[in-house]
């Protein structure tokens, strides 16, 4: 799993690339953390490289989406591959973020 | 035709068993959708296995194996952990506000949404046997 961190005005560009599974979401989670933790609550998630993420992954993704919008904030999806998007529409946890197309629109959203 | 892989309750495995999957998935002619959700669906198993019935990541086994009974692909996963009893597994509440959206409880979720049966047994020798089985269009 790659995944990197760029700082914009108004939110944070996290782009995770490869398979978030048991082995690798501590890593996500702690890159997650490490956004929240600088106070930066308006996350896009650019996910255009994401091959699997499993509920390890996904549990990140709540838990930051929690603290989001407990702080007026929120986490945004950009560029989520067809089967991700699945997976999301499947457990019902597309309800819980807006998606957009590219992360040009995803910022643009902020 | 039946394939089987050992391997030790390590989340590192997980990739390989992906990939074990992937090539059973090509020798039994499942279309990309099917094999992304058995993938899926075996990742979030051996997970659940490393977790909780072993407590952890060790050296203990898990043992997969797959084999077609005609339209049907069945995959079954073996442990020698903790006894698993998937009545006491909560089934998480996702149309809930987000604060109430439980953070635990998806693997078993996401493995009976996409498998068409996910069967437990536990056996004093045998251990823990899952049988998951996916209807294939081929």
């Amino acid at each position: 799993m790659d995944i990197s961190t760029t700082s914009y005005k108004r939110c944070e560009l996290v782009e995770v690339a490869g398979r978030i599974d048991s082995a690798s979401a501590p890593r996500f989670e702690e890159a997650l953390q490490e956004v929240l933790e600088r106070k930066r609550y308006n996350i896009v998630l650019d996910l255009s490289g994401l091959e699997y993420i499993s509920s390890a992954g996904l549990r990140a993704m709540v838990s930051t989406q929690k603290v989001c919008k407990e702080h007026g904030g929120q986490l945004v999806l950009a560029a989520v591959p067809k089967a991700i998007q699945e997976v999301l529409d499947l457990t019902g946890l597309d309800a819980l973020f807006t998606a957009y197309p590219d992360t040009v629109s995803a910022v643009g959203s902020f | 035709m039946e394939r089987s892989l050992t391997v030790p309750a390590r989340f590192t495995e997980l990739a390989h068993i992906a990939e074990f999957i992937a090539q059973a998935g090509r020798e039994a002619g499942l279309d990309e959708r099917t094999l992304f959700h058995v993938q899926m669906a075996v990742d979030e198993a051996c997970s659940n296995i490393i977790e909780h019935a072993y407590g952890g990541e060790s050296d203990e086994r898990i043992r997969l194996s797959w084999h077609c009974e005609g339209e049907k692909f069945v995959v079954t996963i073996q442990d020698w952990g903790e006894p698993f009893d998937p009545s006491a597994v909560p089934v998480p509440r996702l149309d809930v506000p987000l604060e109430e959206v439980p953070v635990g409880g998806l693997g078993l979720y996401i493995m009976r949404k996409l498998m068409d049966e996910v069967t437990f047994h536990f056996d004093e020798v045998e251990g823990n046997i899952l049988r998951m089985v996916k209807r294939c269009p081929r």
